[in-house]
């Protein structure tokens, strides 16, 4: 792996750190990750994302990949998911979990949140048809619970109810007994995590040192 | 106002009182050596007993007195007691104002009553007979205080600060420390103070004492500006951590004063270092074990659930005591007690003792707040203490507050290097200024011996004045501060669970992306940590059933319940009945849909959610406060409300005039011993004896017909548009009196019966005035009811989702299959009126004793 020591070797790595906004030090050590995931192939693919032994325990883990093969976080007008990803499209999908700049602008960290969010929003709308249905939502709850043992499927499933009636409840305040709440679209998703400081939570520190030998 | 005032004047004649009984005390000639409030008996033999020994013994007696005057023999507790009242009273005048507590902070505004109060004994002692004296302080104001602190801590946040809050509280303080001494020694090199006796050393301890922000003074003000959590946790913790940082730096410094310039060297001062790691590192892990230790032991105190409560204080004050004793820091030692032990504690307690800890952490933490301000101001009337060095006051004021500005900014800049998200200025603005001294520092200052240092009284009055400087003055200028740089504020979260899901997810998330990236970081850790915790620490801590129910999600879910659940009780009572949120149907319904697995989470859940209610619900024996699922049991409610309009009167009557006569037993460990089996029983068969005359009543009288139709067009109404529906409202709408689906509807009927006994009357055989008819009692009930029922326990019920949710919400998703018929608390009033219609006309039909209706929306559940 030493040609990939030296940035002039990749020349391509100024480019992919104006596209993604990483500085090349930090591309570097995620291209020897990405090189140690993949067993030094040009491409990911699912087994080897699901192959991570710490990846394993995590509850949403099917969620996660999934996000890394999906063409929506790719910020490209395509969608539907894809077999394998290259090293581009890593760093695209990492680049939403980089911490936001120190001195932002009002409207760049709305830009940030509303991109972090839709990034969370894809994750959970799984058949890509702009809302979060119930069944999808359950899901999602049921995979977190999951984990806990002493909560049975069903409790997953009355939890994710009681949060959808919320939502609805906050979504769309009064409506009609004849009206129905088909899901949460991304407005309300929005509007609903209003008060969740996502630009400031979901964020990675990433490192110039290289700790991938530290964790396998 | 008027009432403000007469309680001021009332606590200046209480003042005036103990005024009194001071000059009592000089003229027996016993000196008050620590102090009126809280003397240590050991170290000042209460006057009392020591010299007249004001009763017993106290001379020859002539004849057998009637009552004596033995004013000594009680003094010292006395004084305490009165103190303690005139400190509350203070912070009761206070927090009467309004208007003024909303300007000027209520730290404040109690040490200038202190200062009321001083001017008042200054006035008839003409000598201060009161102070804080360290002694005092330390063993019973602060530890209280402290383990408050750390039992309230939000761990999440400490911890994930914990790098930058202990930077500023060793580093910071450190640099407090020591640019404050050297500064003032240099300026007195140059003279600017005149002519005093303090060298370099001496500096340096009065600079180590003066450091520390102290957490009193700190919570006191940042109790009432809301900042965001962030820079809360971060002061809140410097100000915690710090009193250790400061107290090890005291004693260090005080040990080179002692030894004296010439003897350190640099062995002295590496062990100087040592110690320091060694006091503070050691205090921290004495309140671990401490922490573990009451953890542990709550596991095993369900049968003494009256001094449970107990163990959490004693052995958080032993903990402080021990540390103490081993020369640890033992501010350290108590808060990290609090932090390890409020997890385990509130899980392993019974709720009813979480309860009681927290208010009596509260009222020890708050009260001894009280005093330790009030006393503050009092100290402070005392001309002995008062030697006043322009320059090395104001000198040492000015150093304060530009140092911890040059310390925070310089610190934070470094941390903002490797900070995920940076802190910024105005968050740094306010954590400079929030650099308040207070009790810790004067108590440290009263603790220097005079003997070495010769000018303690200027450091006495030097700290005073940068106290009464940086609370009333700072304190003061805080909230204004905030608003005019628009700190960020904390904001009043509601618990809304979709939050709380998507923070668990975030969690997940972060930790996956970490994974991948092959990055360790905080989430790494943390996730290491709690898979750790989950895998040991909970097994050996937590009790297995308390174990169970942990999740993060579901107890936000759970809570969202016990608010709906109790503000759908409050609903009830408000419309005159309560027996209708003991629908027993949604529980009958759920446990059909759900079968067995079910029942062997729930009990645990409901069984704490009986407890909570049981003040609420006038009968333990029927704790199913659920939640209705279906529309038909919403009707079902709307049936039993109306039937229960008339019974609860009765009942109340009834039932309340046979608690009376009870008689009233006392007992010392247990809470519940007025419940009565019989007197149980008697309630029900009174209940049911009533309810038979309104039954009868009931047959007379004939519900307007009217009525009937309305119901029917609502019914249709609210159900338009859902395909799943049409056939309910049909159903509902044209067969109100349809008994089809007999079994369905029998079946759920008669288990309601064997949960709720008011039901039993209905049942066949069951005479009403049959005293079998408790439903524990009946061996016929078993038959009638469901299998899924057969081993299901009276506490078992439900869990619905969110009441607050369905109020809100007059439709739902086409695909929320069981959640679609839901209605609004509407649709429980309409069947709250209308609902007396079908169950007077069947009641007419029926003999008694009657054969069980089946309740009219039943039939809903045969569709199913």
């Amino acid at each position: 792996m030493g040609a990939l020591q030296s940035a002039s070797a990749h020349p391509e790595y100024g480019d992919l750190a104006e596209k993604t906004g990483f500085s090349i030090g930090k591309i570097r050590v995620l291209h020897k990750r990405f090189k140690q995931l993949s067993h030094n192939e040009e491409t990911l693919r699912r087994d080897h994302l699901n192959d991570i032994p710490d990846l394993a325990c995590n509850p949403i883990r099917a969620q996660i990949v999934e996000a890394f093969f999906d063409r929506r976080n790719y910020h490209q007008n395509g969608e539907g998911p894809v077999q394998e990803i290259g090293f581009e499209e890593f760093l695209v999908v990492m680049s939403h979990f980089r911490p936001p700049s120190l001195h932002m602008t009002e409207e760049q960290r709305e830009n940030v949140r509303r991109e972090k969010l839709r990034f969370l929003f894809n994750m959970h709308d799984t058949d890509n048809d702009g809302t979060i249905t119930l069944e999808e939502y359950r899901h999602v709850v049921e995979e977190l619970l999951s984990r806990s043992g002493a909560l049975e499927k069903e409790t997953a499933k009355s939890i994710a109810d009681a949060a959808m009636l919320e939502v609805a409840s906050i979504s769309m305040g009064h409506m009609e007994p004849d009206e129905f709440y088909e899901g949460i679209t991304f407005e309300h998703f929005l509007k609903l995590l209003h008060g969740f400081e996502i630009e400031s939570k979901m964020n990675i520190h990433f490192l110039n040192m290289d700790t991938s030998t530290l964790c396998k | 106002m008027a009432t403000t005032w007469r309680f001021a004047l009332f606590l200046f004649v209480m003042l005036l009182g103990s005024g009194g009984l001071s000059l009592a005390i000089e003229k027996s000639g016993t000196t008050e050596p620590s102090g009126g409030h809280g003397v240590d008996p050991s170290s000042s033999p209460a006057p009392g007993h020591g010299d007249t020994g004001g009763g017993h013994g106290g001379g020859p007696i002539t004849t057998l007195p009637i009552v004596t005057w033995k004013w000594l023999h009680v003094s010292t507790p006395y004084l305490v007691a009165l103190w303690i009242l005139v400190s509350w009273l203070c912070k009761f005048v206070i927090e009467a104002n309004h208007h003024v507590t909303s300007v000027i902070p209520e730290s404040a505004l109690l040490i200038c009553f202190g200062f009321i109060l001083g001017g008042m004994i200054w006035g008839a002692d003409l000598q201060q007979t009161f102070k804080l004296t360290p002694t005092v302080f330390f063993f019973y104001l602060l530890p209280q205080i402290i383990l408050d602190a750390g039992y309230t801590m939000p761990n999440k946040l400490f911890f994930s600060n914990l790098g930058a809050i202990l930077v500023y509280a060793i580093i910071g303080t450190c640099w407090n420390a020591a640019s404050l001494g050297l500064s003032l020694w240099g300026c007195q090199k140059g003279g600017a103070m005149g002519d005093i006796d303090v060298g370099l050393l001496q500096y340096l301890l009065f600079g180590s004492l003066i450091a520390a922000v102290d957490p009193v003074a700190v919570i006191a003000v940042f109790e009432q500006v809301h900042v965001n959590e962030v820079l809360f946790i971060l002061v809140f913790g410097e100000s915690l951590l710090n009193d250790g940082v400061t107290v090890v730096l005291f004693n260090v410094f005080d040990a080179f004063v002692t030894l004296g310039g010439g003897q350190i060297d640099a062995v002295e001062i590496i062990k100087g270092i040592v110690s320091f790691f060694v006091v503070a590192f050691g205090g921290s892990l004495m309140g671990l074990v401490f922490g573990l230790l009451i953890s542990l032991l709550t596991r095993w105190t369900k049968n003494i659930q009256i001094i449970e409560p107990g163990f959490v204080f004693v052995l958080g004050y032993l903990a402080y005591l021990t540390a103490e004793m081993l020369s640890l820091s033992a501010i350290l030692s108590i808060v990290f007690c609090g932090v390890c032990c409020q997890k385990y504690i509130n899980a392993n307690m019974d709720e009813n003792s979480v309860n009681t800890v927290r208010f009596a952490m509260k009222v020890l933490a708050n009260g001894s707040e009280t005093i330790i301000f009030v006393f503050l101001g009092i100290s402070a009337i005392d001309k002995e203490i008062w030697v006043w060095n322009t320059g090395f006051i104001l000198l040492t004021l000015l150093f304060i507050f530009v140092y911890r500005i040059i310390g925070v900014f310089l610190l934070t800049w470094i941390l903002n290097k490797y900070r995920l998200v940076p802190i910024g200025w105005i968050d740094q603005v306010i954590m400079s200024y929030g650099g308040l001294r207070g009790a810790v520092a004067y108590g440290l200052a009263v603790m220097l011996d005079e003997s070495k240092i010769k000018e303690k009284n200027l450091m006495i009055s030097t700290t005073l004045i940068v106290v009464y400087f940086t609370v009333i003055l700072q304190g003061i200028t805080m909230k204004p501060l905030v608003t005019w740089l628009k700190v960020k504020r904390a904001k009043i979260a509601e618990l809304t669970l979709i939050e709380k899901v998507q923070n668990k997810v975030f969690d997940h998330l972060l930790v996956a992306i970490e994974d991948i990236s092959g990055q360790i970081g905080h989430n790494y850790m943390r996730d290491k940590w709690r898979n750790f915790e989950d895998k040991w620490m909970t097994g050996w801590l937590m009790k297995p059933s308390a174990r169970k129910n942990r999740d993060n999600v579901f107890s936000v879910f759970h809570q969202l319940n016990l608010k709906d659940a109790m503000s759908y009780v409050a609903e009830g009572e408000r419309r005159g009945s309560l027996e209708f949120v003991r629908n027993d149907n949604s529980y009958v319904d759920f446990k059909k849909k759900f079968g067995e697995e079910f029942s062997e989470v729930m009990p645990d859940i409901m069984a704490d959610m009986r407890d909570d209610h049981s003040g609420v619900s006038d009968m333990r024996r029927d704790p199913v406060p659920s939640v209705s699922l279906n529309m038909h049991q919403q009707s079902m409610k709307g049936v039993r409300e109306t039937e229960d309009v008339n019974s609860h009167h009765l009942l109340q009557q009834h039932l309340y005039k046979g608690r009376k006569q009870h008689r009233h037993r006392y007992s010392r460990s247990h809470f519940n011993v007025n419940v009565d089996e019989d007197e149980v029983q008697e309630i029900f068969q009174r209940t049911m004896r009533s309810r038979l005359e309104s039954f009868k009543s009931a047959k007379m009288g004939v519900a307007p017909p009217s009525r009937k139709h309305k119901q029917k067009d609502q019914q249709q109404k609210m159900s338009n548009g859902k395909s799943l529906d049409k056939g309910k409202s049909n159903y509902s709408g044209d067969e109100e009196f349809d008994f089809s689906s007999e079994g369905e509807g029998a079946s759920g009927y008669n288990a309601s019966g064997h949960s709720f006994p008011m039901r039993v009357a209905y049942r066949p055989g069951a005479g009403i005035e049959n005293p079998a008819f408790i439903p524990d009692l009946d061996p016929t009930s078993t038959q009638q009811i469901p299998p899924w029922l057969g081993e299901v326990e009276l506490d078992s019920g439900t869990v619905a989702p969110s009441q607050r949710a369905q109020v809100r919400l007059p439709w739902t998703p086409s695909n929320l299959r069981r959640l679609a018929p839901l209605r609004t608390s509407t649709r429980s009033t309409d069947s709250f009126m209308l609902a007396d219609t079908p169950v007077t006309q069947q009641w007419s039909d029926l003999p008694p004793p009657p054969t069980p209706p089946p309740p009219p929306y039943n039939s809903a559940d045969g569709q199913k």
